[in-house]
């Protein structure tokens, strides 16, 4: 309860900045209109028009809360304009990509963790990747996958876990060698095998390193699944109600698009904790 | 003496380092004898943690000849000869006490019925009874290295190696560890080799007093203890332990004029 009076002091600080901007940015549009109109803006005037555009440079809060509202409850989840619709595809392959990018991600870890090889080899390539802007790959990947026949959600789902692979390998890579040249001494003291000791030291020493790795991918999933939404024509998601809205000037749509991403992120790293907590609490390792 | 159960022929160890080659053991001759305790002291570097993980196969001598239980390190290792304490308890935080003891005999493929006896034995045994289902967090830095020792008890390793299992406790636990060990030893005639820095503790132990000295590590005198193997902790205070305390320290100021 104590944290609750700061949270609100930010939040109504941000919302009143916002508004403000609001009544910055779009008062130029308000004034030639009452210019063309032959009429004189009060101030007040000002400020309710400037918060009520159809198509305004920055949407007031209350405009992009009343468009959410009306494509959220007041849509059926069939429409082709319910924001849930499209959260929900863009939440179907971005749990895909953060599931194949999670596997792959520790895939390459115990590799490069158990062959030298595989770590002078795969980790500058794997660092190397991540320094390719995306938005430049993404629109290759579509094209080259579309060639051999496969198009919608793979693709998207790929470049998904292009971008989450990454954190999860070098979270892995760090908790896989957290255990001291101590533990593992220990373990060589008791004859134990490797698998032994993968299983009984190394992964459970990786979790706390696993997990946190997790919360950024999955965001990072979520990122690669908007932007492979873009270059694939805008048919569905969260990324092609993006995409619309800037073809049309929609800003009000392109906001509440943004706002629907960023829900649906915390509602993805919140779930990542939860399984956190679950986990670390059943192998005891909480206090 | 009886057959040695640890021995040692001009046993050397150089490690190649970037300022040189460094003599971590140089010529060391010793026969640790069944159901001794032998401690090994001597300031850094004199080699007594080395010649300890050479016994356990954790380190390669570069000369000379080891065998322990008449066998190779690597074979003694791979037929689990031995029980290893390291300076910290290194319980695993994921782990009850109990899982703790447990893993061992998992790794080994005790029983199931074998494991939980075990594991009520030896924590019986290291005055532990009814901490099997707590975390080692939830234990003092004491009773942890207790656990640890209870895990390297809990197989049927008849050789104890122990690397200054009580350095970071304080002097009062480490009285009643001390205590507690030897009590253990009594009960269990197991062979320890116990690596220590601290006087009192090494003459109040042993049967056997190495004394050694570095660069090169190596052995400048190893005393037999006159002391009974009946000891309380009053004995520290008679002429005979003052006695063996004092050669220890002679032992020890004489390889360091060495240097």
């Amino acid at each position: 309860m104590r944290s609750l009076v700061p949270i609100l002091t930010v939040l109504a600080a941000m919302i009143a900045i916002w508004y403000a901007g609001a009544v910055y940015l779009n008062a130029n549009w308000a004034y030639q209109q009452a210019e063309r109109q032959d009429r004189v803006l009060t101030t007040s005037q000002l400020i309710a028009e400037t918060w009520s555009q159809d198509r305004p440079r920055l949407p007031a809060p209350h405009q992009v809360a009343t468009e959410i509202w009306e494509t959220t409850v007041e849509k059926k989840i069939t429409s082709k304009r319910s924001l849930i619709y499209h959260g929900w595809v863009t939440l179907s392959v971005t749990l895909a990509g953060f599931g194949f990018g999670a596997t792959l991600g520790i895939a390459l870890a115990i590799g490069i963790v158990y062959s030298r090889a595989m770590d002078m080899s795969v980790m500058p390539w794997v660092i190397a990747s991540q320094t390719i802007p995306i938005l430049a790959i993404a629109p290759m990947i579509i094209v080259v996958l579309n060639s051999v026949g496969m198009q919608g959600f793979i693709p998207k789902a790929i470049i998904a876990t292009y971008l989450s692979f990454f954190p999860v390998t070098v979270g892995m890579v760090k908790g896989l060698r957290a255990p001291s040249g101590m533990q593992l001494d220990q373990m060589k003291t008791w004859n134990a095998s490797g698998l032994q000791g993968f299983i009984q030291l190394r992964l459970p020493s990786s979790l706390p390193y696993l997990f946190t790795s997790l919360k950024i991918a999955v965001a990072a999933s979520l990122v690669g699944t908007v932007i492979g939404e873009l270059p694939t024509g805008a048919v569905a998601g969260l990324g092609a109600r993006l995409l619309a809205g800037s073809y049309y000037g929609q800003t009000v749509q392109i906001w509440s698009a943004l706002f629907g991403a960023a829900a649906l992120a915390a509602l993805l790293i919140v779930a990542v904790g939860l399984i956190e907590r679950i986990v670390t609490k059943r192998m005891g390792f909480g206090r | 003496m009886q057959y040695p159960v640890i021995s040692a022929r001009n046993l050397s160890l150089t490690f190649q380092t970037n300022d040189g080659p460094v003599h971590a053991l140089k010529d060391v001759n010793l026969d640790i004898g069944k159901g001794e305790f032998v401690s090994f002291i001597g300031p850094s570097g004199c080699g007594k943690t080395t010649f300890l993980r050479v016994a356990a196969d954790l380190e390669q001598p570069t000369a000379g000849e080891i065998t322990v239980n008449g066998m190779t390190p690597e074979e003694a290792r791979k037929s689990r000869a031995y029980g290893y304490v390291f300076q910290a308890a290194g319980l695993y935080p994921w782990r009850t006490i109990g899982g703790n003891i447990r893993l061992p005999l998992e790794i080994m493929g005790y029983s199931k019925a074998d494991q939980a006896e075990r594991v009520k034995r030896t924590l019986e045994l290291v005055d532990l009874a009814g901490f099997e289902k707590k975390y080692p967090w939830q234990l003092s830095g004491g009773m942890q290295q207790r656990a640890s020792i209870a895990r390297a008890l809990a197989f049927d390793a008849d050789i104890l190696l122990m690397d200054e299992p009580f350095g970071a406790l304080d002097e009062i636990v480490r009285d009643h560890l001390n205590e507690q060990l030897l009590a253990l030893w009594a009960r269990t005639e197991k062979t320890i080799a116990f690596v220590t820095h601290s006087i009192p503790e090494a003459v109040y132990l042993s049967t056997k007093i190495v004394v050694m000295s570095p660069r090169p590590g190596r052995v400048t005198d190893v005393i037999e203890s006159t002391l009974p193997r009946e000891r309380p902790l009053e004995i520290r205070d008679t002429p005979e332990f003052i006695a063996i305390a004092h050669r220890v320290r002679e032992g020890l100021r004489a390889g360091h004029e060495d240097v």
